[in-house]
């Protein structure tokens, strides 16, 4: 539109190249909840994958940690316009836990402790996209960060990262989550700006 | 939601303290507004480099008229010349306004605990206006917890605003405080003595930084707060789940 602010110049040290668009590099993890963090106890914890057709596939913490393991790097990207580079996670492929699962839902809804929710694509959690990670810097990962387990799909805006994930139901349509009933978009690619709805 | 970048005109400025200035925007059309959202703006350097920042709206006039209130962070890219150098006459690039969830809204009839911890203020204030401008039967309740009595925004709003049953209003100063005050940080028993009692199942929404809004939201679900009625936002606009 080309307002130029002729007393603003940035913080020329910084680069933002490579960076989706209207995003800033960040060194912090900022925390952004939209309500209490939950506090789940391990020995309490489960992760369930139920198909459109019912079908529950379950895993509690022991089982879930006995899953192959991968090292995840990976850039994120928070709506709110921070992007945090080559971050380290580790945690289960959606891969590995959908080998047992058959269904032919074309979309995903995750739960989370707490009631959060968000929608993805399964194209989009499937492929070497998206994982159950615990850990984060070589520690297991922060209640306020997610723990003890998050969704982690860094290739879209970080709400999608679902924290405290306890679940995906598969289902036929696609059906808004949390934020994207409150204004945000539906899919939420950071490389097309699809910020809001 | 309006997510189209739009020019806004800097109507007014005002320093509410020594590091913080409420910017006065005009927008290019009417605007739709509830108390809690924010606003994202777009400063364009001379070479073309961009820089985007969202900000809470701490006031609304009908039909195209929104304060925000920014605090001037050391260091920070855009604070800074919001702040120090934006003037009034300069046009921003503005999107939104954003936001529907750290919100209230006037068809909720229920009790309002509001918990801010230094500038998280902003978005609550919106809240507070919209409810004096309504005169809406909702009592409120106001926790401000801020370093010291220089660092307080809207102090004479408050004030004014300030009646019993409509808009109780607590200060906590963790720094300095005024005279016969006490100074001290929040706790759970102080926190708890400070809000809505749980038998009116109040709306709480808490807004500051983030070791505060754990803290704080943290001491309520132990003391039996349901964590549905708890609403958070952390500086830096969405509450989204980052």
């Amino acid at each position: 539109m080309g307002i130029i602010s002729s007393g603003f110049h940035g913080r020329r040290t910084r680069d933002d190249s490579g960076l989706p668009p209207g995003q800033h590099r960040t060194a912090d993890f900022p925390v952004l909840s939209a309500g209490p963090t939950p506090k789940i106890a391990r020995q309490d914890w489960e992760f369930r994958i139920v198909t459109e057709t019912g079908a529950t596939h379950r895993w509690d913490w022991e089982g879930f940690l006995g899953l192959p393991q991968e090292d995840v790097r990976a850039d994120i990207h928070c709506v709110t316009s921070w992007s945090k580079l080559g971050t380290s996670w580790r945690g289960v492929a959606l891969d590995t836990l959908f080998d047992q699962v058959g269904t032919t839902a074309g979309f995903t809804l995750a739960h989370s402790y707490g009631g959060y929710s968000t929608n993805v694509p399964l194209a989009d959690l499937l492929g070497g996209k998206a994982w159950i990670v615990h850990q984060y810097n070589g520690e297991d990962l922060r209640p306020e960060h997610g723990g003890p387990a998050r969704l982690l799909v860094p290739h879209l805006y970080f709400w999608k990262s679902a924290k405290w994930v306890r679940g995906l139901e598969l289902t036929r349509h696609d059906v808004p989550g949390f934020w994207e009933s409150n204004g945000y978009h539906m899919y939420g690619d950071p490389w097309r700006e699809e910020r809001y709805g | 939601m309006s997510s189209a970048w739009h020019a806004a005109d800097v109507a007014a400025v005002h320093e509410e303290t020594a590091t913080a200035r409420t910017i006065r925007l005009r927008m290019a059309a009417p605007v739709r507004f509830l108390p809690g959202q924010h606003l994202d703006i777009r400063l364009t350097a001379p070479d073309g480099y961009q820089a985007v920042r969202s900000y809470s709206v701490a006031a609304a006039a009908a039909p195209d008229t929104l304060d925000i209130t920014v605090e001037e962070l050391p260091g920070g890219e855009v604070s800074p010349y919001l702040v120090r150098k934006l003037s009034v006459g300069d046009q921003l690039e503005v999107r939104g306004p954003v936001g529907g969830w750290f919100v209230w809204r006037p068809e909720d009839s229920s009790p309002v605990q509001l918990i801010a911890g230094g500038s998280g203020v902003v978005p609550l204030m919106a809240m507070v206006r919209a409810h004096a401008a309504l005169r809406h039967p909702a009592p409120f309740r106001l926790l401000y917890s801020v370093r010291d009595p220089e660092s307080v925004y809207y102090r004479q709003d408050l004030a004014a605003l300030a009646a019993p049953g409509t808009l109780e209003i607590t200060y906590v100063y963790t720094r300095r405080a005024p005279e016969g005050r006490p100074v001290g940080r929040l706790d759970a028993r102080s926190l708890e003595a400070s809000v809505l009692g749980r038998e009116t199942d109040p709306a709480i929404y808490i807004c500051g930084a983030t070791g505060f809004v754990e803290a704080v939201s943290g001491w309520l679900v132990d003391a039996g707060y349901a964590p549905d009625r708890i609403r958070t936002e952390r500086y830096g606009g969405m509450g989204g789940t980052a």
